[in-house]
């Protein structure tokens, strides 16, 4: 969750912004649950049920460094009024009758004058709404047992009542005022010049609901709050969070719930959504809040957390007269756009909403309440898990997990879950529970929406095409030249777009100069990286999750938020944004009531300078302004009026200067942007215009390339409209995968969002044209934008036309070009690093050091703008630790063997294990045999075992043969991405080490299925953790904004090491943008860490690693000094055995034998160990060196010790001139206790694992392989159960763990997450009761049976048993499941078989093997991205094949005979274990049954089988 | 972009030259024409390189991969106007360059570089045979005078690309024909010469003004030159290397460049007078690069009864050596076309001629003692060993020297302009090719020593840079930007 820190503020708690942290940047994450009475019967037991629930939640959050202060838990209860009554009347306060009178608690200030100042201004607000104090109450408090972080920040807690006055006519507009006062008070304190101010906290207002909260543990919740254990407190509902933080900073109001809901989750749209929520308010009219609305403006208040800012949009739509679940339909919608079964109606009311706002999107689980009914709405993607359970005796329970209260199995009724983009009510005062389909059915039908978008969207489509502007082909050179157009730009973006409608992809990173750096003109594009989801938050898949993606786009005018009219969607509605040349005429032309177009020239006289482009920017938003007034509702931006005496604007800084101007006057939702511009053309281009505002863009240079390089014949065998479609359908397929990386489904919600970093711009033009935009190494102004246009410009018009020159410039961006764009690693730098590793030369390697180091003719790095402080004595050379000390803390990079060849992978980690340095496995498991070292010693073994979202052969065996088992978060070349190794890759050899079939494509998810937030992760590292214990847990991070908080959340989840990847390493294959444009160098993420880390006193607990062209020693040192302890290298390694750049990576035609599974082309491998390692070792020699001038004797003294760098001076560079390093520069002031580099172990909290007394119980099975039976309790508290005792096994018995059956366990309860994770061969766990999330994780062989508890009566089929995401990344194994199974079901399974009476949304996404049986319904989007294995439906509704199944890589075949056998083998097995009744009716029924069963097979498998089929006969 | 696994389909394949015997007996290309289909195969092999070592390796700075590229494709056009953008005579380079570039292909690591030389010429030669070569003067002047002096690959260059800046240039050469080294230093075997006229009608027509018969000091006043905005020498290193040793005044033994003008002249259809003819003699040829070579192979033309080519130095190893490993040019054996067309291998290596026997006023043979190259104990440093009981007399008619050139003459324009010479003998300059003489510039061997011609072209594109920088403050003249391969 970002906090809002658009102005810089932040709450209370939290250090200020310094070097590179920013509060802005925290996040958080959490457990939820409720309890509610059907009937709305009051109770104390609801409060000490819930208090229990709480606790049982505990795992789901964190403590900081001090383990007594929690990260905050809270409680919302209805409001007890007989406990109040009697408690006022002991102060005198004679209060009112139940919701007559309105309460809430108040933080306020310890301090007595300050406190004193804000009760008064709430009391003056009170009475300015016409409302009655009736007093104050100091709310008992017991500070006892709470953590010393949380008492220091501990507020003054009172409690208000106010007495119902004028113009509260009923409770609604009760409320309604006393939000008005709590918003004036908020704001009028807020805005206050008191010291305190940010004490001053109004956890809630109003007349129905009570919220207990703080910074507090679940256990310390009662103790704190006397009032909670008070038998006359009665609620009939209670709403609990528990909080994880990415921080240990004190912050008593950010834990929740608020004022109307809670949230688990995290939402990636805020800034866009904040910006535009607060833009609206120019339109609002209504009446309901008397004249003076603008008293509670700003809507959403800066400096608070996600979570809180949706809590502040709900709060206001509420308060418009809507009723909550309304609200959270036009916020959270469902995926509407792409829905096949979706009645009319309901996709009417999303549509009409759609036209109102935008919406907020992010993993969402928001349990939400009024007071008289209680909700929850799940996101559209079903991102978090909600169980709920309903009991006999009427009372619901709803919950991150189940388990958390026990309830007798035969008390309950039934079991469910949230599904994606469902919401659940309970109402009541009906006393029943309101079905999704009912709640919305009523909502959609309040108003004619249908017609209402029937008379009033306008659909592009529909009105006549304008004529094209005509294209010139004789100029189309000079105006190329004038959008800084290259050889580049032609061949490698267009022409693939053009062609194939992808973007191109490319391999072996970046080494090219930031934009910053660079001597070359270069767009302003440049200098903006993309943002992308890691660890708290997940991101998309766009293309095998594509339901819940859209392009599609409205622009005009919105209208007031507090009515309804058919007006209100009086817009322009687009299918996508990239616009033609003759839908951009057409737009032009719109002239129609309410939907009005004019054109704004975005150019400036180039003769003027920076002078004349701020004029021209200055004018162009006063023209904004004054169009919108005068009822345009439609601006277009054009540069086509660029001439020989005028430059574009950068069609970016146009767009955004005209967004922010008209966000400030209140005037940006009454129009829509477009934007026609010569510039556009990579995706990265059009993501920043959306980004920044833009509603749509006609990239008019980039069709005439197009026309050009047909007319030429440069691009051949397409016509020229269907080469136009392509780069259409090429741009969009980019823009869903940059949102995707962030999470973000719609462009809807994309649209000004502005999920970018700026690197390299002066804040001054940030702050004025993207506000809110992070840019924190400052950089070039206006003067230097004008500067590079103005270079373009001489390019396009020069002074003298020089026949034969090249027409364009050749570019050498991608490529190294030696007249182009400068690379770090140029002909020279290869050259010398292969001619001294192989000559064992130090001499060349110190040339090729000098090269890199001092950047040859310019600087192309932030390290090469340092330079060290000699400012201490030096040390004897001899006296710094040896390299062969030194060369332990280095590793090699994460390249599956797949990416790279078995002689290069191997050759990797032969080096790294003669001198003790360690390599990484990369995604895809390994081959068991390389676990035992060869005849000569050597050992083929990686040190590191990679987990990554493909789970490819992890099985229980490869992480107990792991020293340190990595979880691959992201990857410098693709942060946010997931990857594809196509079938005729996937060779028996690589197969094999994958688990998987050969010839079958291998999916790997963008995110990882088991990691949605934070929590997650750190539950994921406990699974790893007792799936080997003794490896360490490294979490690879990728440098962006905010890393360090994320890393500190890491470092609370109990991780070893983060490693902090910069965006220019990443050897793999990658869309081009993605290599280019996302993340950032390592500096600013690995500075951010350690200041981070260190300023939450979480650094000394975990080491940190840095990757990311790392080249040479001085690079280390750098690295060292910003605060890493351990270094990576990839590049270098790869280029000391062969690589020479080619980046090819990508088409396994490495001419050198690398990165490719070519048989021909592997026997050109050429690469030594030794190679490998006199790299490392000259690596770590200049290191040493180093260390000794600056007067270290081992690496431990330097870390963190940033004091050592400073700033080259003389540097020429115009543009590096401008740059600020003051923050990565920067070292926290800590107390001398705080450690800045690892000195203590995490606690992983192992001693408490149930594995512990089953490993006991199981010593017979384990020394002497006798049977044995173990019987035990199961609770939500046991996680991972199973995963420990498997690396017991396997240590013993390798791969193939125990014969069946060796070890049988029975458990009674509710399991906890990741049940039987990674459980291997000879164990059978037999379950009674339930089971959360991840249930048989992993699975390596084990057998798990899962089924209610006898005395349970509902019925088992129609009710969830098993969470979320069961069988990730499975390898082998069996399982049956008497019951109905979660979201993502057997999600990349490659061989387990189960059995299940019905599953969730995706389910057997992305599998590559192993068999599904399941005997009742799936959700939507079944087998998308299955690539093997099969699928047996029982379609009993027979709708799986129209609407459920995503058919795009699957066929639906007839059973065969092997299928008919198989089928009735394991229904049988089903019924044996289970004993399942629709597993008997099914035998009973056979032949009937058989017929409604579906079997699924994906295209790639079967033709993978016949080819296998084909090679076993010819032998091959 | 281009063929990714064109590498593995085609073996490398250059022309084949034409049989000896036939070939001997005329003066035209030794090479077999080259079919457009097998070249775009050959240009299949371009591996599209991340790191295109060829395109440091070229001195031109040629954008090889993308002319590798659009011939594959067949976009012969785009191919040549990539590649004109570089290189202003893709028909010299294309025959007589030993393409530096192809020692520094990535496919020479572990196969046969892609065939770059070859590329070039059919891309020039396809675009003069489509007509595609017309001359493109500059829309403007700009009222600049520029003089080159000399007309060798440098100078034209120079020329070529200040006329296209739009300077008026007017070329001054001594000669009675443009061209210098390539019209008068190389043999019609190797260039044929109408393909310099071809290339000078073109660069007239552009509005250049070549004055033969214009020696500086001579023929043409010094004063003269300085009328000029701007001068720029492009000379040459003309003074040949001398073996001075007993016999050296004998009759018979000549400079290589002395021998080899004549022939082209005669091919030209001159009359030459008091020809230096190879026909029924004994030549000896001392000198083993590619002067050297062309003596050969103009002698064996010539009719000469035998001919041998002695080298000082010991043969280099046919592979790279170890010091010189990929991508840096090495020092390798390169055997010409002319070595071939000897009876045997007309090569002897580690041979240091001694003295010129004679019978008085002729040459009649070469005596050589053989020599090792060890290293000196104690200073390191290389010393040079007659081995004892090798010397040999050799029978010789005519002896030619082609042991190189010192650098450029020094009693010409040197002289009459006052221009300083640095420690090698060759022009002062600074790093903008500008000597010590105001809006005075030199390039190409006179400044750099002798070298390759795709070294003076590459000059002689830079200096014109320059020159036009000086004279318009900036220049949108291409260069081929910094840093070239370093030598090992």
């Amino acid at each position: 969750m970002d906090k809002q820190s658009l102005d810089g503020s932040c709450p209370s708690g939290f250090p200020a912004a310094q070097g590179l942290y920013d509060p802005g940047n925290e996040h958080d994450a959490c457990g939820v649950g409720f309890i509610c009475n059907l009937h709305g019967k009051r109770s104390h037991d609801i409060i000490h049920h819930a208090l229990e629930i709480l606790v049982r939640l505990t795992h789901r959050g964190a403590a900081g460094a001090d383990p007594l202060t929690g990260d905050g838990a809270g409680i919302l209860l209805q409001i007890p009024h007989n406990f109040y009554k009697r408690e006022c009347m002991k102060l005198g306060i004679d209060l009112p009758g139940s919701k007559e009178y309105g309460t809430g608690l108040v933080f306020l200030p310890r301090d007595e004058a300050q406190r004193q100042q804000c009760k008064a201004i709430l009391e003056e607000s009170i009475a300015s709404e016409g409302q009655k104090l009736l007093g104050w109450r100091q709310v008992p408090t017991n500070n006892q047992t709470i953590g010393k972080t949380a008492k220091a920040s501990e507020p003054n807690i009172w409690q208000v009542f106010v007495g119902r006055g004028q113009g509260a006519t009923d409770e609604r507009s009760f409320d309604r005022k006393l939000y008005i006062i709590r918003k004036v008070a908020e704001n009028r304190i807020f805005k206050s010049d008191l010291p305190a101010r940010d004490d001053f906290y109004v956890p809630t207002l109003t007349c129905r609901i009570i919220i207990y909260k703080g910074l507090l543990l679940p256990e310390q919740m009662e103790d704190y709050y006397p009032d909670l254990l008070d038998p006359e407190f009665e609620s009939a509902l209670a709403l609990v969070h528990q909080r994880y933080s990415t921080n240990t900073f004190p912050a008593w109001k950010l834990a929740q719930p608020f004022h109307v809901l809670c949230h688990n989750g995290e939402i990636n749209t805020v800034k866009g959504n904040c910006n535009w929520m607060n833009a609206r308010q120019g339109l609002f009219k209504s009446e309901l809040f008397g004249e003076n609305i603008q008293k509670l403006f700003p809507i959403i208040q800066p400096g608070l957390s996600d979570s809180a800012c949706l809590d502040q949009a709900v709060e206001l739509l509420y308060h418009t007269g809507r009723s909550l679940p309304h609200v959270m339909m036009m916020l959270i919608p469902e995926a509407w756009q792409n829905h096949k079964t979706m009645s009319p109606e309901k996709k009417a009311f999303y549509e009409y909403h759609s036209c109102l706002m935008e919406p907020w999107d992010g993993p969402a689980s928001i349990p939400f309440t009024d007071g008289s009914c209680l909700g929850a709405i799940l996101d559209r993607n079903g991102l978090r898990p909600s169980r709920y359970l309903v009991t006999k005796d009427g009372y619901v329970i709803m919950g991150s997990e189940t388990g958390i209260m026990d309830v007798d199995p035969a008390n309950v009724a039934y079991k469910g879950r949230l599904e994606p983009g469902r919401m659940f009510l309970v109402d009541m005062e009906a006393g029943r529970i309101v079905s999704d389909e009912e709640i919305k059915r009523e909502i959609a039908t309040q108003q004619p929406y249908g017609q209402w978008l029937e008379e009033n969207l306008l659909d592009l489509g529909d009105l006549a095409e304008q004529p094209a502007v005509p294209y010139a082909a004789e100029t189309v050179v000079d105006r190329q030249r004038l959008f800084g157009y290259t050889m580049e730009d032609q061949s490698h973006i267009l022409t693939p777009m053009a062609t194939t409608g992808m973007e191109v992809s490319g391999s072996m990173g970046i080494d090219t100069p930031l934009a910053a750096l660079s001597e070359t003109p270069q767009l302003l594009y440049n200098y903006f990286k993309q943002l992308f989801a890691q660890v708290t938050n997940p991101p998309l898949d766009a293309i095998r999750e594509e339901l819940v993606t859209s392009v599609l786009t409205n622009i005009g005018a919105e209208q007031d938020l507090f009515a309804e009219t058919p007006l209100h969607c009086r817009q322009l509605k687009l299918e996508q944004p990239i616009l033609t040349n003759q839908a951009m005429a057409t737009i032009k032309c719109l002239d129609q009531p309410g939907l009005k177009t004019t054109c704004l020239p975005i150019v400036y006289p180039v003769a003027s300078g920076a002078a004349g482009l701020e004029a021209a920017l200055e004018e162009l938003c006063a023209r904004a302004s004054q169009a919108v007034q005068d009822g345009y509702t439609i601006l277009v931006l054009s540069d086509r009026q660029a001439d020989r005496g005028h430059a574009p604007i950068p069609a970016l800084l146009a767009t955004a200067a005209v967004h922010h101007h008209l966000i400030r006057k209140l005037q940006r939702t009454s129009c829509g942007l477009v934007v026609e511009s010569g510039e556009p053309r990579e995706v990265h281009h059009f993501c920043l215009l959306f980004g920044y505002g833009a509603g749509a863009v006609n990239p008019y240079m980039a069709y005439e390339t197009i026309q050009d390089m047909l007319d030429q014949g440069m691009i051949k065998d397409i016509d020229s409209e269907s080469a136009e479609h392509n780069f259409i359908k090429a741009i969009n397929k980019g823009l869903l995968k940059t949102m995707s990386k962030m999470g973000i489904s719609t462009l809807h919600s994309y649209r000004g969002a502005q999920i970018f970093e700026a690197i390299g711009l002066k804040t001054s033009v940030v702050d004025r044209f993207f506000s809110g935009t992070a840019s924190r190494i400052e950089g070039i102004d206006l003067t230097g934008i004008a500067n590079e246009a103005e270079a373009r410009h001489r390019k396009a018009f020069p002074a003298r036309k020089i026949p034969k020159n090249l027409a364009l410039e050749v570019g050498g961006a991608y490529k190294w070009r030696r007249n182009g764009e400068d690379h770090l690693l140029n002909p020279e730098a290869v050259a010398l690093l292969q001619e001294s590793v192989r000559t064992d030369n130090v001499e060349r390697y110190r040339q090729f050091a000098t090269l890199i180091n001092e950047g040859g003719r310019s600087i192309k790095t932030l390290r090469g703008m340092f330079t060290f402080r000699l400012d201490r004595p030096a040390v004897p050379l001899h006296d710094v630790e040896p390299w062969t000390q030194i060369i332990r803390r280095f590793k090699t990079g994460a390249m599956s063997y797949g990416s790279i060849s078995q002689e290069a992978h191997e050759t990797l980690a032969i080096a790294m294990n003669r001198v003790g340095g360690k390599s990484n496995s990369g995604e895809g498991g390994e081959d068991a045999e390389r676990f035992r070292p060869d005849a000569n010693g050597d050992l083929r073994r990686s040190a590191i075992k990679q987990v990554a979202s493909g789970r490819f052969g992890v099985t229980s065996n490869y992480l107990t043969n792991a020293d340190e088992i990595q979880i691959k978060m992201a990857q410098g070349a693709k942060p946010g991405e997931g990857g594809q190794l196509p079938g005729h890759k996937v060779k028996p050899w690589i197969a094999k080490t994958r688990n998987s079939t050969p010839y079958v494509t291998l999916i790997s998810p963008p995110p990882h299925h088991d990691i949605y937030s934070i929590e997650d992760l750190a539950q994921l590292i406990h699974d790893l953790k007792n799936a080997n214990p003794e490896a360490r847990i490294n979490v690879k991070l990728v440098s962006e904004v905010g890393v360090g908080t994320v890393a500190a959340g890491v470092s609370k989840g109990k991780a070893d090491v983060v490693l902090i990847s910069g965006y220019d390493g990443g050897t793999g294959a990658s869309p081009q943008s993605s290599i280019k444009h996302a993340g950032l160098p390592w500096e600013l993420g690995l500075a951010e860490t350690q200041q981070t880390l260190v300023l939450n006193n979480l650094r000394d607990r975990i080491r940190v690693e840095c990757d990311g062209k790392l080249l040479t020693g001085r690079d280390v040192a750098v690295a060292a000094l910003l605060g890493a302890e351990e270094f990576g290298f990839a590049t270098a390694p790869l280029m000391a055995m062969g690589c020479i750049m080619m980046r090819v990576c990508h088409l396994n035609t490495c001419p050198v034998g690398i990165a490719t599974q070519d048989p021909e082309l592997r026997k050109k491998f050429a690469g030594k160990p030794e190679y490998v390692i006199n790299y490392l070792r000259f690596v770590a020699e200049e290191l040493r060196e180093i260390m000794a001038s600056l007067g270290y004797r081992s690496l431990d003294e330097m870390v963190g010790e940033v004091q050592r760098l400073e700033v080259k001076e003389a540097v020429e560079h115009w543009k590096a001139m401008g740059l600020d390093f003051s923050k990565i520069l920067c070292k926290p002031e800590m107390e001398p206790e705080v450690g800045r580099y690892q000195t203590t172990i995490q606690d992983h909290g192992l001693s408490a694992a149930l594995d512990h007394q089953l490993i006991e119980e199981a010593q017979p099975a384990l020394k002497h392989g006798q049977k044995v039976v173990i019987n035990t309790e199961l609770r939500n508290v046991h996680r991972t159960v199973g995963a420990m005792l498997s690396h017991e096994i396997s240590k013993r018995f390798g791969q193939d763990g125990l014969p069946e059956d060796s070890i049988t366990i029975n458990g009674h309860g509710s399991a906890g997450q990741s049940f039987g994770a990674f459980a291997t061969y000879g164990i059978t766990f037999i379950v009674k009761g339930d089971a959360n999330d991840y249930f048989g994780k992993g699975l390596s062989g084990a057998k798990l049976i899962i089924r209610p508890p006898e005395s349970s009566t509902f019925k088992p089929e129609e009710n969830i048993l098993v969470g979320n995401v069961a069988f990730y990344g499975a390898v082998t194994g069996q399982a049956f499941i008497r019951g109905l199974a979660g979201e993502r079901f057997c999600v990349r399974n490659s061989g387990v078989e189960a059995v299940v009476e019905g599953v969730g949304d995706h389910g057997c996404e992305y599998m590559t093997g192993g068999r599904v049986v399941i005997l009742g319904g799936t959700g939507r989007n079944f087998a998308a991205g299955m690539s093997g294995g099969i699928a047996y439906v029982f379609d009993q509704a027979g709708d799986f094949i129209q609407n459920r199944c995503n058919p795009d890589m699957v066929d639906f075949d007839p059973l065969e005979p092997g299928d008919v056998a198989y089928l009735r083998r394991m229904i049988k097995a089903h019924e044996k274990y289970t004993g399942s009744t629709v597993a008997k009716d099914i035998l009973e029924h056979w032949q009937d049954s058989l017929r409604k069963i579906v079997k699924v097979v994906p295209i790639d498998y079967k033709r993978a089988l016949a080819l296998l089929a084909d090679e076993a006969k010819t032998g091959e | 972009m281009g063929k990714p696994t064109g590498f593995k389909e085609y073996k490398r394949q250059a022309p084949v030259e034409r049989p000896v015997e036939e070939r001997i007996q005329d003066y035209r290309e030794v090479y077999e024409p080259f079919s457009d289909q097998k070249l775009q195969e050959q240009a299949a092999r371009c591996m599209n390189c991340g790191v295109p070592f060829c395109h440091l390796g070229c001195p031109l700075g040629n954008i090889i991969p993308e002319w590798n590229d659009l011939v594959y494709k067949g976009l012969w056009k785009q191919a040549w106007q990539v590649l004109s953008a570089t290189n202003n005579f893709p028909e010299f380079t294309g025959r007589i360059c030993p393409a530096p570039c192809e020692e520094s292909c990535v496919l020479g690591i572990n196969e046969p570089a892609v065939t770059i030389e070859n590329i070039e010429k059919t891309i020039i030669e396809h675009a003069f045979q489509a007509g595609w070569v017309v001359p493109e003067p500059p829309e403007q002047r700009t009222g600049k005078r520029v003089a080159v002096v000399g007309s060798g690959p440098a100078g034209l260059a120079a020329a070529d690309q200040l006329n296209r800046a739009g300077h008026s240039v007017t070329v001054f050469e001594r000669a009675d024909r443009i061209g210098g080294l390539l019209r008068y230093g190389i043999p019609d075997f190797k260039l044929e010469k109408h393909v310099i006229d071809r290339r000078l009608a073109v660069m007239a027509a552009e509005g250049i003004t070549f004055k033969t018969g214009a020696a500086i000091g001579t023929d043409v006043s010094a004063q003269t030159l300085r009328e000029f905005d701007a001068v720029v020498l492009a000379i040459g290193s003309t003074t040949g290397r001398d073996l001075p040793v007993l016999g050296r005044d004998l009759d018979g033994i000549h400079f290589a460049m002395e021998f080899l003008p004549q022939q082209n002249r005669e091919v030209a259809g001159d009359q030459v007078e008091a020809k230096i003819s190879a026909a029924g003699k004994h030549v000896v040829v001392i000198g083993g690069g590619d002067t050297g070579s062309d003596c050969v192979g103009t002698s064996i033309r010539q009719g000469c009864k035998s001919v041998v080519n002695f080298e000082l130095f010991p043969p280099p190893p046919r592979m790279r050596p170890a010091h010189q490993p990929w991508p840096y040019w090495p020092m390798r054996l390169r055997t010409s076309s002319s070595h071939r067309e000897a009876d045997q291998d007309p090569r002897h290596y580690a041979l240091l001629t001694k003295e010129f026997l004679g019978n008085g006023r002729q040459v009649t043979a070469v005596r050589t003692v053989n020599v090792e190259f060890n290293r000196e104990r104690k200073t390191g440093n290389a010393t040079m060993d007659e081995v004892a009981g090798t010397m040999k007399e050799w029978q010789a008619d005519l002896v030619l020297l082609a042991l190189g050139f010192v650098g450029p003459e020094r009693d010409n324009v040197i002289r009459e302009l006052g221009v300083d010479i640095d420690a090698r003998g060759t022009i002062l300059v600074d790093r903008n090719y500008q000597t010590s003489v105001e809006k005075v510039f030199a390039a190409g061997d006179c400044r750099r020593g002798q070298s390759l011609i795709v070294w003076a072209i590459s000059e002689g594109r830079e200096a014109a840079r320059c020159v036009d920088r000086f004279l318009m403050g900036e220049s949108d003249l291409p260069t081929k930007g910094p840093d070239d391969m370093p030598r090992r």
